[in-house]
């Protein structure tokens, strides 16, 4: 057991060594291919624009001449890239990595703008956007996690909210189909907490299993029911709140203070489960029975209970994220609509190393790559769309690979707990 | 990973084992089926249009000769694919990357079918054949490795390649070089006449779509049995899927069997692709794969991971398939349904006390008995 835990931390001193090393010559490799790559016989300024003709105050557009910002950013990176290499160290090793980040980003960003235009602002509002299904997700995954249960099924969940979502909003409004939504994901929560803590089914298999059935379920009723009865496909959206002033600052206000309750909602829900989990004594008993479940029985806790109430609370925010989908964005539900999200949301839960807070940041990560593809398919640079489509399942693989930082999941996490055992 | 306990279950065989291979299977679809039924009713058809279904579900899948062979046609990419997930299944791994790799391995083997010319059709058929499984071996390899070398999760990671694959084949679609001359639209080039499967049936009735690619999978079930319990190789896969750690401590490098594990799964997937190209669709078009990977899944698991369990539960699944296309076009009712019953399958099948639940009786009699 010694004898492991040292070759553990000789293997961690180790990797440092080298990761300084390899990240030095990462860097290097990305300035090379910025400078060849995209700066090489590139003219013309890139334009982003900032404000839209309506707002209030109105910003001049940001004009950045396209091969000298290329030019400078690859330089800056292979300076911190060879100073990394030789000096073997280095103060600040995460700030030249996030330098480098922002500077690669900018400058493939300037790239495809270059001799075109392109609304900062609008992205920066869609990224929000798109963050919060898959932040919804990721906190989901979050609750039911810390209890040491895998939840694979909150894409169907999510599908079942915007099914739910849709159906209610389009007879009883907005609301009370949010609500709707919300039991509904905590049902399948109730039905994932009873396959998997009474029944100890497999909890990927159990989760699988929830995908395919709600898969089939909405895809079934959409044609049995929703075609046959439009009307009952037909939801109010909800529309954006406006702040007074906050809203009509210039980047900001489109930014952060014209989105609709689902961004709001979100935040709150953040805040409220990480108090939740951290600073309440449920919270405290939640995670115990997530890392070592013999231990908190034998203090007398209901590991059984507290791991069916926590994964139905995720089963509720999960279908909160699906109304998104209907409610908060198009109004209509469509077979299989959800798209990954829900997986993608357990990527940003591992990014976010657990945590309700981590969870939104790495969504916000997600978000840019959604936001991004989408605009980039208007801007028609030479990359293919479905390629740029591809752009956050392939940071959602970097980011379980651990190729960013690596998290310990809580410890009893995948094992069914057998009380008489 | 946590071992799938009814693989375990299996492996001793008296006669609780036995319910639990055959019994528990047969009520598990039985169960599935009532819940499809209740599901019916509650969308407004009445009790004689729930028969009418079922007995349209029925025919589509046995009624004729003709509907047999549909049978087996749509039951031969399921029992490949399902040999691939049972196998990662034996070695701990949950690939749930079976659609990917039976879309990456049909797009290759479209591409090698209507690319190369002047073959004889032997030479073609398998040169088709084994690069679209390479193709789905090399796919699958790539989530094989990043689970060994950086403890990525294989579901995830399976369902992201599931998704990029989609985006790879859409994109290969519109390419000149694979896209159909003439068309706007996502769809492949036909293969040539040289590397299409022949059909087994076509002496009776042209219309029968059993292909040659059938006896393959009946083969692959042999072969895929053999390596199990017949090779050090399926023995190191039982062992790391049974006990990671005390395979380790016997000298079993786990990362290597991790990766081969997938990419064999994989090369029985993109083997699925390639049959179901070269056997019945000739071309690649968006969502050619239809699902096989997934409910690919179910078989496995109804097939307790056992290479005859598979061939079985295909069959079954295949019969699912043809029974529930006829269903579609005789009583009207969605095909959706048997994507239903499907989950509901699994579900009973990973929770037989769930079955015992819901049935008692049945189980109390059968131990006395």
């Amino acid at each position: 057991m010694i004898f492991s835990k040292r070759t553990q931390l000789l293997g961690v001193l180790n990797q440092s060594k080298i990761n300084y090393r390899k990240t030095g010559i990462f860097l290097i490799v990305i300035a090379i291919l910025l400078y060849f790559g995209l700066g090489a016989g590139l003219e013309g300024y890139s334009t982003f624009k900032l404000s839209r003709p309506r707002d209030p105050f109105v910003l001049p557009n940001l004009i950045i001449p396209a091969e000298s910002y290329i030019y400078i950013s690859s330089i800056l990176i292979a300076f911190f890239g060879v100073r990394l290499l030789f000096r073997k160290e280095s103060s600040y090793p995460k700030l030249i990595i996030a330098i480098t980040v922002f500077l690669s980003i900018s400058a493939f960003l300037v790239w495809s703008a270059s001799g075109k235009s392109l609304s900062l602002t609008g992205m920066l509002q869609a990224t929000i956007v798109r963050a919060i299904p898959i932040a919804l997700a990721a906190l989901a995954g979050v609750l039911s996690e810390r209890v040491a249960v895998i939840n694979i099924g909150i894409e169907g969940m999510l599908l079942a909210g915007a099914f739910v979502g849709a159906v209610g909003g389009s007879l009883f409004g907005g609301f009370i189909g949010l609500v709707f939504a919300i039991i509904t994901g905590g049902l399948f929560g109730l039905m994932l907490a009873i396959l998997v803590v009474t029944y100890k089914v497999d909890q990927i298999i159990a989760g699988v299993a929830i995908n395919i059935f709600v898969l089939g379920l909405t895809s079934f009723l959409t044609t049995h029911l929703l075609k046959v009865h439009p009307t009952l496909n037909d939801a109010p959206v909800f529309r954006p709140i406006h702040f007074p002033l906050l809203s009509d600052l210039p980047i900001l206000g489109p930014t952060l203070f014209q989105h609709n309750i689902f961004i709001y909602g979100t935040l709150v829900i953040i805040i409220l489960s990480t108090y939740y989990l951290f600073h309440t004594a449920n919270g405290l008993r939640a995670r115990a029975v997530g890392e070592h479940p013999k231990a908190a029985d034998t203090l007398g806790l209901n590991v059984y209970k507290i791991r069916y109430t926590n994964v139905i609370l995720g089963g509720m925010v999960a279908g909160l994220g699906g109304a998104w989908f209907t409610l908060g964005s198009v109004g209509r539900f469509d077979e299989g609509m959800t798209g990954g999200r829900g997986f993608i949301g357990l990527a940003a839960m591992i990014f976010g190393r657990w945590h309700p807070v981590g969870a939104l940041l790495a969504a916000l990560v997600f978000g840019f790559a959604d936001s991004l593809q989408q605009k980039l398919a208007i801007l028609q640079t030479p990359i293919p769309s479905e390629f740029l489509a591809m752009a956050p399942y392939l940071v959602t693989i970097v980011v379980v690979a651990g190729l960013i930082g690596k998290a310990r999941p809580p410890a009893a996490i995948g094992k069914p707990y057998n009380r008489d055992r | 990973m946590t071992p799938l306990n009814l693989i375990k279950e299996s492996i001793i065989i008296d006669k609780t084992t036995l319910d639990k291979v055959l019994l528990l299977p047969l009520l598990a679809i039985f169960l599935s089926l009532i819940a499809g039924a209740i599901l019916l009713l509650l969308t407004g058809e009445t009790f004689f249009s729930v028969l009418i279904t079922y007995k349209a579900l029925f025919y589509g899948a046995f009624g004729s000769i003709n509907a047999v062979s549909e049978t087996l046609t749509a039951a031969t990419p399921l029992i490949l694919a399902g040999l691939g997930i049972a196998l990662g299944f034996r070695a701990g791994l949950f690939n749930i990357g079976a659609e990917g790799q039976i879309i990456i391995g049909g797009l290759v083997t479209t591409i090698v079918g209507f690319s190369v010319t002047e073959l004889s059709p032997i030479i073609h058929i398998s040169l088709a054949l084994i690069s679209g499984a390479l193709a789905g071996a090399i796919y699958a390899f790539i989530a094989g490795w990043l689970k060994a070398y950086t403890g990525a999760h294989e579901v995830i990671s399976t369902i992201m390649l599931n998704l990029i694959a989609l985006r790879l084949l859409d994109f290969f679609l519109r390419t000149p070089f694979v896209q159909k001359e003439g068309r706007n639209d996502p769809i492949s080039k036909s293969i040539m006449d040289t590397s299409a499967l022949p059909r087994l049936l076509e002496t009776i009735d042209p219309q029968m779509r059993l292909h040659l690619g059938f006896v393959l999978a009946l083969v692959m079930v042999l072969v895929v049995h053999w390596i199990l319990f017949y090779t050090t190789l399926g023995f190191e896969f039982r062992a790391t899927g049974a006990n990671s750690d005390a395979a380790k401590y016997a000298g079993i490098r786990a990362p290597i069997i991790i990766v081969l594990a997938m990419a064999l799964a994989g090369l029985l997937a993109g083997f699925a692709g390639a049959i179901q190209i070269t056997g019945v669709l000739g071309r690649a078009t968006p969502g050619f794969s239809s699902g096989i990977g997934f409910d690919a899944i179910a078989v496995a698991l109804l097939g307790r991971a056992h290479p005859i369990g598979v061939l079985f539960s295909g069959l079954l699944f295949g019969a699912l398939v043809a029974g529930g296309r006829q269903m579609q076009v005789t009583a009207g009712v969605s095909i959706d349904l048997i994507t239903i019953i499907q989950s509901l399958i699994i579900i009973f099948i990973a929770a037989p006390m769930l079955v015992q639940n819901v049935i008692p009786w049945i189980f109390k009699s059968s131990k006395k008995t």
